[in-house]
């Protein structure tokens, strides 16, 4: 198959076939960080720079580690650290940017479809590492590659995604990429927490978290999105926490080999036990390690070739 | 227009030629590792693993080699190749690997095999096994184990047919257009 993209903007531009084309791309990159020379020489020459315009520690890291395995240049940049305080605008940050040619540009921003608007003016190639309540294109392709390598097949899944829906760019890139396969997804939440209309989306609504994971192969619990408004959809954390805390309890009514996902950072007590964060079902860290293998292979993918 | 440089009958006489040469060189099959480059390389290199066990009765370890992420011209191609699993399940240190590729051209492939091997440990020695040799080296490389050399000119195709993927064997000889 060929890679005809120059972006990653979100998991909904992407076909069927273009994302298992880029979990086998991934497939093969992963054995490179369990080596014990974890580079190969594949990017050498290509500058990666990571624009982060939102806090993040595991995505920033995960592109920083992925882009360095391969050998590519990276240069980190932060809202804080860099000229946007000063009062420039995003365009002319991306144009000076642009001006220093690098490869491609990873940016974080609150603004829903900021990084389009930035790939519609440069050469580089832009990837979408989360834009506001929009997309998060690679933590949605590390999500399918972890269940992929869970349960073989993605085809059949029945995967319940819990929590601050509304405001999550997880949930809505994982509703793209899983509904593109023959799957069966619930989001569950209280009404406050769930955008209108999202059983046009083909998924199942429920506002009880029971019975929402009830015979599930995959349990996506997400955070409250407090720096969106998220609190201020529920009436107190604890009474929250009471009603859509996954324990373990839960987890019986769910199929005996379900695995719990969570794309970080957990709040404690809030959204996951403890028990379940920690226990035999949690892929949370596989989830992280997997990461580093669906971004190499993007990087690969969007700067490996054409000249 | 084709021609036949190996036929079913030759191309199965140099494999076991190729064989029995490898356990001359290395005195046996000890320390001694297979690693086939993909995708012709595999077959081969599967093939000379059972000639060996039939000889000294011992299998050897065998390897699959994906050199896509360490060629040297990944800026130049239109669009990203295909990377498939490399998977070389023992411990290179040490070892003498003898690596297999069906055709030996530029040696470009066979350099990318060099720098993937190495980043996986330090063998003892690397030695090399094609069943075809077509001359036109860019890289100073050149093979240990040879099934048959002939210098082709650059508009010349070499093509290796192997049964496990084409149904049947052969070494054929084209002119591209």
């Amino acid at each position: 198959m060929n890679w005809t993209h120059k972006d990653l903007l979100g998991i909904r531009e992407l076909s069927r076939e273009e994302i298992l084309f880029l979990l086998d791309t991934a497939d093969s990159f992963r054995d490179i960080s369990r080596r014990a020379i974890k580079k190969v020489p594949t990017l050498r020459g290509k500058t990666v720079v990571t624009l982060f315009y939102e806090p993040s520690t595991r995505t920033r890291v995960s592109f920083e580690i992925a882009a360095k395995r391969l050998s590519a240049d990276t240069i980190n940049m932060s809202a804080s650290s860099s000229s946007t305080v000063k009062g420039e605008t995003l365009m002319d940050t991306a144009r000076n940017l642009e001006a220093m040619r690098p490869d491609v540009i990873i940016m974080r921003h609150s603004m829903p479809g900021a990084p389009l608007m930035l790939s519609r003016i440069l050469d580089s190639s832009v990837i979408n590492a989360g834009d506001g309540s929009h997309e998060h294109p690679t933590q949605a392709l590390l999500d399918l590659f972890t269940m992929k390598e869970r349960k073989e097949t993605l085809d059949g899944l029945r995967v319940a995604i819990v929590g601050d829906i509304v405001h999550s760019r997880v949930a809505r890139s994982n509703i793209f990429a899983l509904r593109k396969f023959d799957t069966e997804v619930t989001c569950c939440a209280p009404p406050t927490m769930l955008p209108p209309g999202l059983e046009a989306l083909g998924v199942k609504v429920t506002h009880n978290l029971e019975e929402a994971v009830a015979n599930k192969d995959v349990i996506m619990m997400l955070r409250i999105q407090k720096e969106r408004g998220g609190a201020s959809a529920i009436p107190s954390i604890r009474e929250y926490s009471s009603f859509y805390c996954l324990r373990e309890a839960h987890l019986r009514r769910a199929k005996r080999d379900v695995i719990v996902m969570h794309p970080g950072p957990m709040n404690r007590g809030v959204e996951i036990s403890d028990q379940v964060a920690d226990g035999p079902c949690s892929v949370i860290l596989n989830q992280v390690e997997n990461g580093v293998a669906v971004r190499m292979a993007v990087l690969y993918l969007l700067s490996g070739g054409g000249a | 227009m084709e021609r036949v440089l190996l036929d079913e009958k030759a191309v199965e006489r140099s494999i076991n030629r190729i064989t029995h040469e490898i356990l001359e060189k290395n005195q046996g099959a000890t320390h001694l590792c297979l690693i086939g480059i993909r995708t012709g390389g595999v077959f081969l290199a599967k093939r000379i693993r059972d000639k060996i066990k039939e000889i000294e009765n011992r299998e050897l370890p065998l390897g699959v080699l994906d050199i896509t992420m360490y060629r040297d011209d990944i800026a130049k191609l239109k669009a990203p190749r295909e990377v498939k699993k490399t998977d070389i399940p023992f411990n290179v240190n040490g070892m003498t690997i003898v690596l297999i590729d069906d055709v030996l051209y530029t040696g470009r492939t066979t350099r990318a095999a060099i720098d993937a091997i190495m980043d996986l440990g330090r063998p003892n020695k690397i030695q090399l096994a094609v069943l075809v040799d077509r001359g036109s080296r860019e890289l100073p490389i050149q093979p240990d184990y040879t099934g048959v050399f002939y210098t082709a000119a650059t508009e010349e195709e070499v093509s290796v047919r192997l049964r496990e993927m084409d149904g049947k064997d052969e070494v054929l000889l084209s002119k591209l257009p």
